[in-house]
This record gives C-alpha cells, structure tokens and sequence, in this order.
C-alpha cells in the first residue's frame, strides 16, 4: 500500500520510510500507559488534578500537558450489542487513546511563521522549542485541537511522536508501554494493510461497527500519521467526522483577494483617470 | 492458599499468564483483570483474537467486562451459588470429562457412612460443634481409612487451614474402597450430585439476580470449550478471596475444572491473581506466622517437643509430603548451621511454638487492648488498606513504639497528627504515646532480588542505581537489624539467646552501604549439599543434615552455581512455554499437574492439546514443560498397597503432591468449613439465605466489639437502615493502599480524588448528583465520596426485590495528591475461617447526599445511624 511521502516533499533525499501509529480502539482496556509513558519519557508537566465528570477520564482531552489521551465513552448498546448480550440493551464502555496525526497536510506546520513547526526525515510534525516563539497561530489551525500553549511559558506543544527515540531506533515510549497492542508503531504503509485485515477480520467476526478512521490519503488531512480503528461514529470519540486542513483554501483565498484588490485598483486608477479628462 | 492446595495439592495458580492465549473459553470472576493485571491481560486479548470466548461474571461493568464477549452482573456475595449451579449443569447433563474424572479425581472413592451433608442438616455438615464453633472432620473422611493426626489438633485458633491446607491433602494411608462405576451412594460423584442438586438455574435467578438464560449461557459455553479438544481457564483474584467464605468460592472453580478436565493442561487451569509484585513470594517464602517457607507448617505447642513427634504427625505417609523431614532438617540447617545437629534435633526446639492466633486483625484487636507495644509495618499501609482501618489506626495510637518502612509519609506513619480520629477528636496527639520510626526504604530499582510473581515464576531483578540517601533495602534493614541485635547479646550465656546467636548470619555485604548479597540469599534458599555446591532438585534434600536449603520448593533456582531466576531468553529463541525466562517453582514447572494433559496410558488427550506426555521408546515422560511427574514411572506403575511416599502415587494418579495422587472434588481434611461448598450469605446481607435455614457460614470468624460494630442482617431488627451491597475494588490508575501511587502527580492526576459508583436508579432514589458528593455510611463510620453516577453498576432483582450495589475503590486516605477518605473505614472484621481474609467484597450500608460531617458531628451522624438500627 503506497502512501504520500511527505518527507520528499518536504526536501529530504534520502530518508527513512514514513511512520506513524495505528490505534486499535478495539483492544484498548483504558489503562491510560500511554499517558504515563509519554509524559515520563517526555517530561510532561501534570495537567492538573481535576476530577471530571467524564466517567474515568480525567485529564480531559489532548493539549499542551498532555500529548496522549485515552477517552472513555459509556454508552447504552442497542439490544444484542456489546458485552451485555443478547436480547437486553447494555452498557457500552468505549476506550481510545487519542494523540496527534501528523499530518499529511498539516496546517500548523503551514502557518508557522517562525519555522519552529517542522516536518522530519520520518514524515512526522514536531515544534522545535528553541525556536517557537509562541505566537500561537498554530493553535487555531490544528483542524483536530491539538496542539496548545502551555500557560507558564507561552510555547506551543505537542507529541514529537517520541523523534529522539526515532533517531535512536527505538519505538514511542506511548507504544512500547500499551499491553495490549491497542497502540502499534511501524512504517504507515504496514500499519495500513495491517488495519484493513483487521477490519475485515472482525467483520467476519460479526463486529459490523469497526471502521477505520484516517487510514487514507483522500481525507481533508491528505492522510494521517496516526490513524484509528473505531467501534462508531468519529465524533462519539471526539473526533472530528471530516476534517480539513485549515489551510486548504488558502490559496483560492489569496487568489481571490488579489482579483478583488487587482479590481479594485482598476478601479481606482480608472477614477483618477477619468477625472484628468 | 489452602482452596487450590486442598484440591491439586500445592496453593499457587495451577497455569501461566501466556498460557491464556491457547485457552478456548476464560472466565474471569471475582477479579477485575484488564484494571489489576493489565500487563497479564494481554494474553487474554490474544486468546479472544484466536476465537476464544472470553466472560467476565462481576457486580460491576468494568474495563475487564468492556472488552469482553459477555458480561454477567451478578450479586455480590452470591457466587457460590452461581459456580454451585455450573456443577450441577455438568452432572445433571452429564458435560464432565468422564475418563478424567474416573482416572485423576477423588470421584470414585467412599465416605464414611457417618457423613452427613448439607442437604441433610439444613445449611451445616455433619461434626459441627456448636460450643467450640468448629468442625470435628472424623466423619467426613474416606471409609476404611484411618483420620489422620491433623485432623485431631482442635485448635481453637482456627488456624489449621492454612498450616494444612496450603499443600496437599492428606490422607491416612491410601483409600481402600472405591467404585469405578461411580454409582455408589457414598461415593464422592454421588455425594457432588446430592450436595449440589438444589443449585438451579432458577436459583441462581432468585438469590444472584442474573436471568437464567445469561447463566445457562456461560454454563454452555464451559462446557461446550472444555473436553479432549478444548480447554477453559478460571481467573480470579481477592474478589473471591475477601469473603467470610472466600476459600470455598475458590474451591467451587476446582469443582468445576476437576469435572470439566481442565487442570495440568494448556489453556486450561485456575490462575490466581495476585495482587502485588512478590505477594506469591511473601506466601512461598511467608510473612504468616503460621507457616514456615515451603508451606511447612510452624510446629504447634501442641504437638510435642521434638521433630519426630512433628513429622508424625504432619508428615504425609504416602504422596511426595512424606518426605516432610528432608524440607524440614535442610530448613533446620540452613538457618542454624553447624549449630544444627542429630543430636540437638536440629535446633527443632528454637523455633517458635503457636499457642493460639497470631494473624493480623487479631494482632490488631490486641494492639487496641493495650496486648501490643511494638509493630512492625513494611510495605504495608492498614491505616487505609486493612478492613476497619478506623479500629487500625485507634490500635496503633496503643502501641509503645512503630515502625514504618516506606517511600513516603503515609498514613500509617502520620495517624498521630492528621489521622481522621484527630478532627473527630478520638485521638488527641498529645495523649498519645506511640513513637513512630519512619524508615526510609529503598524501590525495586535500587536493589538486588527476585519478585515471584502469579504464576510462581522468580524473576531476578539488578540495582540500576544506589538507593538515595538513608533509604534502604529490606533485606539491608533486617540484615543490619539482626546484626546489631546479635552484637548486644555476644557473650551471653542465657539459653534464650542461643537461638538469636547461633543463626547464620554472614552473609557478604556490596558497596558503602554495605548492602547484604542478594544472590548471596537466593544461594541459601536454594541450598547446597555435603560438597558446598548448589542443590539441583528437592529430591535431593536428606533428613540426615548433611543438605541445607531455606525453602524447599524454590530449590532448583540456583542449581549449577547458577542464578537461574536472572535467566532472560527472548520468547521467539525457545518454544512457546519459555522454561528458559526466569524460574518457576516447583522445579521449573509452568504448568503443574502436567501429567493430567494425557490420558491414563500417557498419550496426549488430542493432539490440540499435547503438551507432556509419554515416549515408550525412551521410557520416560517428556513434552514442552517440565514433566510434573516422576520422569519414569510409567504411566501403567500401580503401588502396593502398603507402599509409602511416592511409590504410593499410581502411574496415573497426576496430582503428587495428594497423598492419594487424586484432584480432590470433595476435601475431606484440611478445611475449616466443610468438605464441599455451600452458599452462605455474607456476614453482612440484606437477603435471607434461600437455600438454608444457616444464614452465613457457621464457621466464620467475628470479632464484635465496640469499635468493630456489626449491622443487622437481613431478618434481623435494624437490617432496613442499611440497605445497600457495597463492595472495594481497585482502579488501573492507583495501586493498593496509595504508598506507590497518591504521591506521584502523574498517577495522581489520572484518578485525583476517591469516588463511589452508583447506578441512575440509585442516585434518584437516594437524590445524589453526578461529580457531587455522597456519604457513605456502616455502623462503623461514615465517609464521603465524589458520586459517580453510571449504567455500568445495575441495580440487579433478588428475591423478587431491586437491589442496589454501590462500588467504592480503596485507594485512598489524607495524605499524598490524590486524596479521599478510606472505603475500609466501612468495612468491619468478619473473617473467612480458613485464611483469617476479611469480607470486603460485600456488606451492608446506607448512601446520601452531600459531604459528611466535619469533627464530632461525624461521631453524631453514626450514633444516630446505629440507634436506629438498634446497633449498641
């Protein structure tokens, strides 16, 4: 399975095959690794110690403190459905640990006008912080809330998709922690086949509901570094249905403000022209 | 563990955590798996990708349900009940292994004709002595054969269970009447069918809340998944264990996996969960006062003064227990040395005797009295984690001095000045006179030594850094600790000393901090033989003192001078059992009782399943695993009948440590609490027992004293103001007790504060809202909690009743980031008989609105609560 190759596009000659994660929601038991992995390998801060109402998840979503995250959905399965069998309505309880996609078309890295926001030889997207000057443009672009700032020193943060341990051959300490291999890490070409024979396994299995999620190039992103396999709808696990690079229009957008501005200067010299006469 | 070690013979977990994956069915009961044992869990989702199907039966929707086929809500304290009806579903449709169950278990073999059941005497079996409170098991043993010695101890401690039963069962000498048939009337597949004949689907509907047709599809699916061609597996953890008749809920999943042919072989077994990272090792190797290491039980002052006069009547006369003496004299020499000699009886006098009941809560009841001075606490945290931590933390406030080994300040180091019993005003710092010591200990990173972990593997683990500043190793502590003590009696010339100074105490000491050899330790406990060099195997150990060893079973884990417990093969280098990944007692062996993966002539039972098995051409037992058997003895070896020890156990008898060679489906000696399980309700229950005019088990431990009050039971005047199940658990996210967990902000910040969980129809009733408060409230105290509200905890029907059941997870206390009051607080001591556990998994309580009282009104609150439950 071919993927886009934003490294070379980005200017690498030679570099290693593109990577990324895919999360299968499906064999994810909530025990939040990911999380403690990531912030101890990373030296996240804490995001505080807020108790929640969303069921077991307390620290709320994806931002600057916090650069995986598991969500828990309980939900009422429809009778036959889920767990609590056959012939009742039963509880649900989705797990899923979110984290940042590395797009393919990635609108923070786009607006960055300091070019902290770069594209590695892996065809991930990370902030160098010696560099950002936390302007925060990125903030808004991120079509899928990622990226944030931190509040006591104004830089923007995010999942590197662990690029030290890259260089050093080894996998994201987010992966190498999941038991359960909710959280795979490898070449996005491999993980992609791998993704798809798993949907249809489960099919096959009677689990109608899996799809996946950002396993393309055709989606508004050009294609994610981190793609998901979901038991429902995106948005039931606070992802965004269709997303789009915030960036996508811009070039119309320019195009059509210079026509409007080239108009409008015609406009102008034709006055000044015509009151010469 | 004495429920396994009655039925197989030894008590630890019979399988492996990777052997899950070949199971082709896993029910998981009483233990909340995926949350307590994520690491482990994941050889479940790989068993459930091959196509297993995997249960989990709990009161609670949990993470371990969320990725499970199906979920089961079931009444908390009922699984008796629900396990009783699985064996009925067997023998009523007859779904058991019949070859297994003729060949390797006690099915065939006939009790005395004095025996009575259950069914006979309305709730008791027969022996029952009101006065005493305890079993006389004269009439439940075989007939012909004579009752043997331990059976006769009457120790008032009801401690014999767990001397006794955590290894084999013992008999008087090998059973003389058996009918193969199976159709004698006293036969024990007869009794089984008599005993649990009532246990009906519809009963499990009326006293479990769980529609018969849920029941009757787990019941299929075991038995549809078990047989030649297919295995299933049991897990479970303390939520089996915590109740006044914990053991027996165990014992019900031997029942069943005995019948069903799913012991010693792949994806079958039971596999007990531990809750900590060594707690198997502290039971091996046990921090009980009733056991010595190996399981050997401590001598009684009962039993005589010498070692003859002990091993008669502890030693097994037939099975590999007969050789009881060999563990013993090596044990003897290990800790004594040269001092330990023929003559002296090998220092047998310097042990310790037990008088009567040593274990904790009743250690802390006397610790309340004033019968205490000094206590040790390492690794522990009961101001939170032990059932009525309130009576704990009011006991400590009696001792003369405290000694706490931990990370950090926690609550039972700090009681004395921020203790909940300080704001009520209890306690008052200045009138207490307990000096805390507060020891700073040393992580598993900063030592040298072995875990063991569920499934009885030692795996070793190196220093990676010099522990900072004072905190040190427990083996440093002790080490040191009896160093000095030994100093300060040097030269003394009073006999009660000798014991102290004649020990082996020279063990190397590494580094600055002179940090004994951890190796060094492990060398010990394996042991060595008369020409210094390590023992290879327990059959090796002689009663003549020319072997030591500190703990028989571990023997083998430094055999050729070597640490096998360091070993680390990768998986994908070695076949799918990896013998090579650590050590495993007993001799390396994953899977015990191994010898039952093939049928009586020693084939493999299908092809499936092989796994150890007979090869005729070399004469001797082989497969993926260390054979669990005598490497030789063929499989059609039939014992006389006056053999002894291992030539006892026929050729295809697999559970050798049995002084039959039999799994045990019915016990006749070694239990507190009857030779069969029964359902009782909980101490603590808002139903009536359905099934007997005995409402809870008869032989149950209760403690009733001021401050360990008792709320009315179901029946009983009062028994309305409190008339909710709660039940404790555990969250992925903290661990035990919060020593580990509540001071670490990255932990912390993903489960901040202790909360309860209730189900909408509850919260409605009682008026509690989502991410507010409830108070929680017992006849001992009361306690609040962030109230999460969800469908995951259903209200269930029971005896025609809804009944409502409220989750409170443990974790917490007043100290650390992630703080909270302590679910134990509720909880009162009534004790399982045979292991002294408390029931924390169900009892009785009231829920409402809002925070708890602050200072006296609290004390206010629960009095109110108590006079109108008439609770004195």
């Amino acid at each position: 399975m071919t993927v886009i190759d934003p490294a070379a596009l980005s200017g690498y000659d030679v570099h290693p095959p593109r990577v990324g994660f895919f999360t299968d929601t499906t064999l994810c038991i909530g025990c939040k690794a990911c999380e403690v992995a990531c912030k101890e390998w990373n030296g996240v801060p804490d995001d505080g110690l807020n108790w929640l109402t969303s069921s077991y998840d307390h620290t709320g979503a994806l931002g600057a403190n916090t650069w995986r995250h598991v969500a828990f959905i309980e939900k009422q399965a429809p009778a036959g459905e889920g767990p609590a069998g056959e012939g009742t309505a039963g509880v649900q309880w989705l797990m899923s640990s979110d984290v940042c996609k590395h797009c393919t078309s990635a609108a923070c890295l786009d607006v960055c006008p300091t070019g902290s926001l770069m594209r590695t030889e892996f065809g991930t997207v990370v902030v160098q912080q010696d560099i950002c000057n936390g302007c925060g443009y990125c903030v808004p672009a991120c079509p899928f809330g990622v990226i944030d700032r931190r509040h006591d020193d104004g830089r923007v943060w995010k999942c590197t998709l662990c690029y030290d341990r890259l260089k050093n051959d080894l996998e994201p300490a987010c992966a190498q922690a999941c038991p359960t291999k909710s959280i795979q890490f490898g070449p996005l070409d491999e993980l992609r086949v791998r993704a798809h024979d798993r949907v249809a396994k489960l099919h096959d299995a009677g689990t109608v509901d899996a799809r996946l999620y950002g396993a393309g190039d055709g989606d508004g992103v050009g294609g994610m570094g981190a793609f998901f396999l979901l038991l429902d709808d995106p948005e039931v696990y606070g992802l965004p249905p269709d997303p789009v690079v915030t960036t996508r229009d811009l070039p119309d957008m320019w195009l059509t403000a210079g026509k409007a501005a080239a108009a409008f200067a015609v406009g102008v010299v034709a006055m000044f022209v015509g009151r010469r006469r | 563990m004495p429920s396994l070690g009655t039925s197989f013979g030894r008590g630890g977990a019979t399988t492996f955590q990777q052997d899950l994956a070949n199971s082709d069915c896993i029910v998981i009961m009483g233990s909340n798996m995926a949350e307590c044992h994520p690491v482990g869990f994941q050889w479940v989702m790989e068993a459930r990708q091959r196509g297993a199907t995997v249960i989990h039966v709990d009161p609670r929707f949990t993470r371990t349900s969320a990725v499970s086929d199906v979920h089961v809500p079931i009444r908390a304290g009922s699984d008796i009940a629900f396990l009783g009806a699985i064996v009925n579903y067997i023998l009523e449709n007859g779904r058991e292994f019949r070859e297994y169950v003729e060949h390797y278990t006690n099915a065939s073999l006939i009790v005395r004709e004095d025996f009575k059941d259950t069914e006979d005497l309305d709730g008791i079996f027969s022996g029952w002595d009101p006065e005493e409170a305890q079993y006389e098991v004269e009439s439940w043993q075989y007939e012909g054969v004579e009752t043997p010695a331990t059976a006769h101890h009457g120790e008032s401690d009801a401690a014999l269970g767990e001397r006794h039963g955590s290894h084999g069962g013992q008999t008087g000498g090998l059973p003389r009447r058996l009918d193969p048939t199976l159709q004698h009337p006293r036969c024990v597949f007869q009794l089984l069918k008599k005993h649990f004949a009532r246990y009906t689907p519809e009963v499990v509907e009326e006293l479990c809340g769980v529609p018969r047709d849920r029941f009757l599809q787990v019941a299929e699916a075991l038995c549809d998944n078990s047989g030649r061609d297919r295995t299933s597996a049991f897990c479970y953890a303390v939520g089996w264990t915590q109740h006044s008749v914990g053991v027996q809920y165990i014992r019900t999943a031997a029942i069943i996996q005995l019948l069903l042919g799913n012991i010693g072989r792949p994806g079958g077994g039971i596999l007990a969960l531990r809750g900590h990272a060594s707690i198997q090792g502290s039971t091996d190797i046990p921090t009980l006062y009733n056991i010595l290491p190996g399981y050997l039980p401590m001598p009684h002052g009962m039993e005589g003064p010498d070692l003859a006069g002990y091993l008669d009547i502890n030693a097994s006369k037939t099975g590999f227990w007969a050789h009881m003496g060999e563990y013993f004299v090596s044990l003897l020499k290990a800790w004594w040395g040269d001092a330990a000699t023929a003559e002296n009886d090998f220092c047998f006098d310097y042990l310790p005797r037990i008088t009567g009941d040593h274990s904790t809560y009743q250690t802390v009841t006397d610790m309340a009295d004033g019968k205490v001075q000094g206590f040790f606490v390492v690794g522990e945290n009961p101001a939170v984690g032990s059932a009525n931590s309130k009576l704990h933390r009011l006991a400590l406030a009696q001792l003369d001095w405290l000694v706490v080994r931990d990370f950090v300040e926690i609550e039972t180091a700090s009681f004395w000045y921020d203790g909940p019993e300080i704001d009520t005003g209890e306690l008052r710092t200045q009138d207490i006179k307990t000096e805390v010591f507060l020891m700073p200990a040393a992580t598993h990173t900063e030592k040298d030594g072995t875990f063991t972990n569920t499934q009885r593997l030692l795996q070793w683990h190196h220093k990676a850094v010099e522990p900072q500043g004072d905190c040190r190793s427990d083996l440093w502590f002790y080490f040191h600790l009896g160093r000095i003590i030994r100093e300060k009696l040097a030269g003394s010339t009073d006999p009660k000393d000798r014991p102290i100074l004649d020990l082996t105490w020279d063990y190397p000491t590494i580094g600055d901090i002179a940090e004994p050899d951890a190796e060094a330790v492990l060398r010990e406990i394996n042991g060595w033989g008369p020409d210094g060099r390590t023992l290879s195997s327990y059959t090796e150990m002689k009663a003549d003192g020319s072997t030591a060893g500190g703990c028989w079973i571990y023997c083998g884990c430094y055999a050729d001078e070597t640490n096998q417990t360091a070993r680390r093969k990768p998986g994908q280098d070695q076949n799918w059992v990896a013998p090579e990944w650590g050590w495993a007692w007993p001799s390396n062996r994953r899977t015990l009782y191994n010898r039952a993966s093939a049928d009586p002539e020693g084939k493999p039972w299908s092809e499936r399943k092989r796994y150890v098995w007979w090869d005729e051409e070399q004469e001797r037992w082989t497969g993926y695993d260390v054979p669990d058997f005598e490497a030789t003895k063929r499989p059609d070896y039939r014992p006389a009948q006056d053999a002894t020890g291992e030539a006892a156990i026929a050729g295809d008898a697999p559970f050798i440590m049995q002084g039959d060679g039999l799994g045990w489906l019915f016990v006749p000696n070694g239990l507190k609490d009857g030779p069969l399980p029964t359902h009782y309700e909980p101490h603590e229950s808002p139903f009536r027992n359905p099934l007997y005019s005995q409402q809870s088990n008869p032989a149950r431990l209760q403690k009733w004293r001021k401050d360990n009050r008792y709320n009315p039971t179901d029946g009983e005047p009062g028994a309305d103001v409190f008339p909710y199940v709660m039940t404790t658990y555990r969250v992925t996210e903290q661990h035990t007790a919060g020593g580990m967990s509540r001071f670490i902000n990255y932990l912390s910040e993903l489960q901040p504060e202790m909360f309860c969980e209730v189900s909408p129809q509850l919260a409605a009733e009682r008026g509690l809202t989502h991410g507010e408060f409830a108070t929680i409230i017992t006849s001992r105290t009361a306690i609040e909690a962030r109230v999460l509200v969800t469908d995951r905890v259903a209200p269930l029907t029971v005896q025609g009743r809804t009944l409502h059941q409220v989750g409170l997870p443990y974790h917490w206390g007043q100290r650390g980031l992630s703080k909270g009051d302590s679910a134990n607080d509720l909880f009162p001591l009534a004790l399982d008989p045979n292991v002294h556990i408390q029931e924390v998994k169900a009892a009785t309580c009231d829920v409402r609105p809002g925070r708890r009282p602050r200072g006296a009104a609290l004390l206010a609150l629960v009095e109110e609560y108590r006079a109108r439950a008439g609770v004195l």
